[in-house]
């Protein structure tokens, strides 16, 4: 319990709290106390305003009558309940008559307001005298006789006790409850954080699918709980991207790797003189594949990281479009494809000539190795145009396509669809092209060519790039 | 073996002393600058087999020195050198008015780096990973350019003829007819008669892209060229070196 507060103290919360606490406290005294004293000192000043009032009454019941008169006033007024304190006293300050049985001594010696209140003793018929405090007037007559007119003080006093104890009492719960409360949000606040950390931790252990705890009330909490787990969801996101490259990799790699060391063995051991030079022949033409395999992995890390930027100027997409084309007209006429263009001249981006050739030599590449397939006479579009302030170049097929769902993969590192891998290719083409694409702040879409052609939808990759500003 | 012998010949020398079948007389001095010293030691050998001798430096100071004090037929610069890194060098050996080719090898290999080397001096670019055998087309090739005419304009090889004027090609005076982008192939062929040019130099000097083609492209565009020089003929000149690229060459 101990440990718990001083843990609840090192809380930010609890301290800026028990601050909050300890200020109310103060403010809430000082108003107790000046509320209380206000009040008495209204009613003192009622009462010395009321006993005014009776000097002059007396004051005018002597000028009329004389002696006689004023004690007639006098013993009447003593008599109604509630009454004013009434003392006659001599020259020499000694008690002639009156509703008191004493006073203290001294306070009839001074004639107006006494300075201080004193106490006096009334008259009381059970003999309880307890002496009271009062406050009064003090007159001395020409006749030489002494009036003193008073008032308990029993009333204002009383009354500021009252208030004073209410008020205490109210701010005693109010205090209590804010402890309450206090104790309450801290430990609740320490529970959460408490957990926070327990999911954190088991984050740190490795397991990246644990979530920090969210609550319903959508506080400053849960926002901030909200935001590390979107964190968490695009680390999971990237690490699981790694890993599947990682393990790409390994696969990719290490096949071609193992089919080169057993051809190396096997050019070892030939003897045959001519065997062994095509043996030969085939390792390195199994390194050249693994060199190219890196070389577009590092391309791409490249292009990702976006250092490329740099060696940017002003392509000419129409004529590297129609180059391009040109270019492998040929591979398509050998693979018994027909290569239409349709190109808008003068399109110009800003880009990498480089860079965007490639991207359109792996489309042209994919749609020669995937358009045979398909049914009817072969045959590839390429087309380039603009469209809602894009450009848009896209490399069409007629062969069996890719189904919707499975479209999004075909970007991914290594992926290719063709499980059997019969096709030859380092499955990192369109990879390539979409990372070409970011990198030149367009986005790289896949349809199907036809889509009411179900035996072979085509394929159909579109480069789109942001028309240039004029 | 001759290459022993071969230290001591002179670079120019060296064409003059046609060889043996069995002996291989260097015909090509050249200076690498590459601080990973097995690979350095590989290329050696390799660039020796090949009939080329190569020093090697092994930092960038050294290489600053041995460039200035000797004769080179070629450079190959690794672009991350100890000392003094490649660009400086070859800035360096340029500023010195040494006007060797210099081929650039880099491992930061991508285009932009290309085009760094390219504008300090450098005269072509391989990035690592790289194969053994294109890195030789492309010394040779270099090596090959001070005695190549440029101003010849004709081309010849055996009976094939090449104008670059008229754009007109003949093989045993009948005329052949080209689209443009072959005649461009064929006329780079050509000029680098005798010597393997890779894929990836045919896509730099014809098509003028700077990367690794990949695919078959080349290869088919070199397979019409050839069915359209060769057809009628019944001597092949136009070779395909397994695993390094293409060379033309009359052998008669």
């Amino acid at each position: 319990m101990l440990t718990r507060l001083r843990l609840m103290f090192r809380s930010t919360a609890v301290r800026l709290s028990a601050l909050y606490i300890l200020l109310f406290a103060l403010c809430a005294a000082f108003l107790v106390f000046y509320v209380t004293a206000m009040s008495e000192r209204l009613l003192v000043q009622q009462t010395r305003q009321s006993l005014e009032e009776e000097v002059g009454d007396i004051q005018r019941a002597y000028g009329r009558g004389g002696v006689n008169l004023l004690l007639r006033i006098m013993e009447r007024r003593a008599r109604q309940p509630g009454a004013n304190l009434y003392v006659i006293a001599g020259p020499n300050g000694e008690m002639l008559a009156g509703n008191v049985a004493s006073v203290q001594p001294g306070v009839l010696d001074q004639e107006g307001w006494t300075r201080f209140p004193f106490s006096y003793e009334p008259y009381s018929e059970s003999g309880d005298a307890r002496p009271h405090m009062a406050t009064a007037n003090v007159l001395f007559l020409d006749s030489g006789l002494r009036i003193m007119i008073g008032r308990d003080l029993g009333e204002p006093a009383r009354f500021r006790s009252i208030v004073r104890r209410a008020l205490m009492v109210a701010l005693a719960i109010m205090g209590v409850g804010a402890l309450v409360i206090w104790f309450g949000i801290g430990r609740n606040a320490l529970k959460r954080i408490d957990r926070m950390s327990a999911a954190s931790q088991k984050i740190m252990a490795g397991d990246l699918s644990q979530r920090l705890p969210v609550g319903r009330s959508g506080d400053e909490f849960d926002r901030l709980s909200d935001s590390l787990n979107a964190m968490l969801g695009r680390i999971e996101k990237l690490n699981e991207g790694l890993r599947q490259v990682s393990d790409n990799i390994a696969h990719d790699l290490k096949t071609p790797l193992t089919r080169l060391r057993n051809k190396a063995a096997d050019a070892l051991a030939e003897k045959n003189e001519d065997t062994r030079q095509v043996a030969l022949e085939g390792i390195i033409g199994e390194s050249d594949q693994l060199i190219r395999t890196f070389n577009a992995l590092l391309m791409i890390s490249r292009v990702e990281a976006g250092s490329i930027a740099a060696e940017m100027s002003d392509v000419d997409l129409s004529t590297i479009t129609a180059d391009s084309a040109e270019l492998y007209e040929p591979v398509a006429d050998e693979a018994g494809l027909r290569l239409e263009t349709e190109i808008e001249p003068g399109l110009t981006v800003s880009g990498n000539r480089e860079l965007i050739g490639q991207a359109i030599f792996n489309l042209l590449d994919n749609a020669i190795k995937y358009s045979g397939e398909g049914e009817g006479e072969p045959a590839i579009k390429v087309k380039l145009g603009q469209r809602d302030g894009t450009f848009r170049l896209s490399v069409c097929d007629n062969g069996p396509g890719i189904p919707a769902d499975k479209r999004g993969e075909v970007t991914k590192r290594f992926v290719r669809l063709d499980e059997s891998r019969s096709k030859p290719g380092t499955g990192l083409g369109l990879s390539l092209v979409e990372a070409v694409m970011e990198l030149h702040g367009g986005s790289l879409e896949l349809s199907a060519t036809d889509e009411t052609n179900l035996q072979a939808p085509g394929l159909a990759i579109t480069m789109v790039f942001p028309a240039p500003k004029p | 073996m001759a290459t022993s012998t071969g230290y001591s010949l002179r670079a120019g020398e060296s064409d003059g002393a046609k060889t043996g079948a069995d002996a291989i007389v260097p015909h090509m001095k050249i200076l690498v600058i590459e601080d990973d010293l097995e690979a350095a030691a590989y290329m050696t050998k390799a660039f020796r087999e090949a009939g080329i001798v190569a020093d090697h430096a092994s930092d960038g100071e050294s290489g600053l020195f041995m460039g200035t004090e000797n004769a080179y037929d070629v450079m190959v610069i690794d672009r991350m050198l100890p000392r003094r890194d490649g660009i400086s060098v070859i800035s360096e050996l340029r500023k010195r008015g040494i006007n060797t080719p210099v081929l650039i090898l880099s491992a930061l290999g991508q285009v932009d780096d290309r085009v760094t080397g390219l504008r300090a001096g450098g005269d072509d670019y391989l990035p690592k990973p790289y194969a053994f055998s294109e890195l030789l087309a492309r010394v040779e090739v270099l090596g090959r350019r001070k005695g190549t005419p440029e101003q010849d304009m004709v081309y010849r090889v055996g009976d094939l003829e090449l104008d670059r004027l008229s754009h007109e090609v003949k093989r045993n005076g009948k005329e052949i007819l080209l689209q443009p982008r072959e005649f461009r192939l064929l006329e780079y062929l050509m000029k680098n008669a005798g010597q393997v040019v890779t894929r990836t130099m045919l896509l730099e000097n014809v098509w003028d892209y700077h990367f690794d083609p990949q695919t078959n492209v080349i290869d088919v565009h070199v397979s019409r060229l050839r069915s359209k020089i060769e057809k009628d003929f019944d001597r092949p000149l136009l070779k395909t070196i397994r695993g390094a690229g293409y060379m033309i060459k009359d052998e008669g």
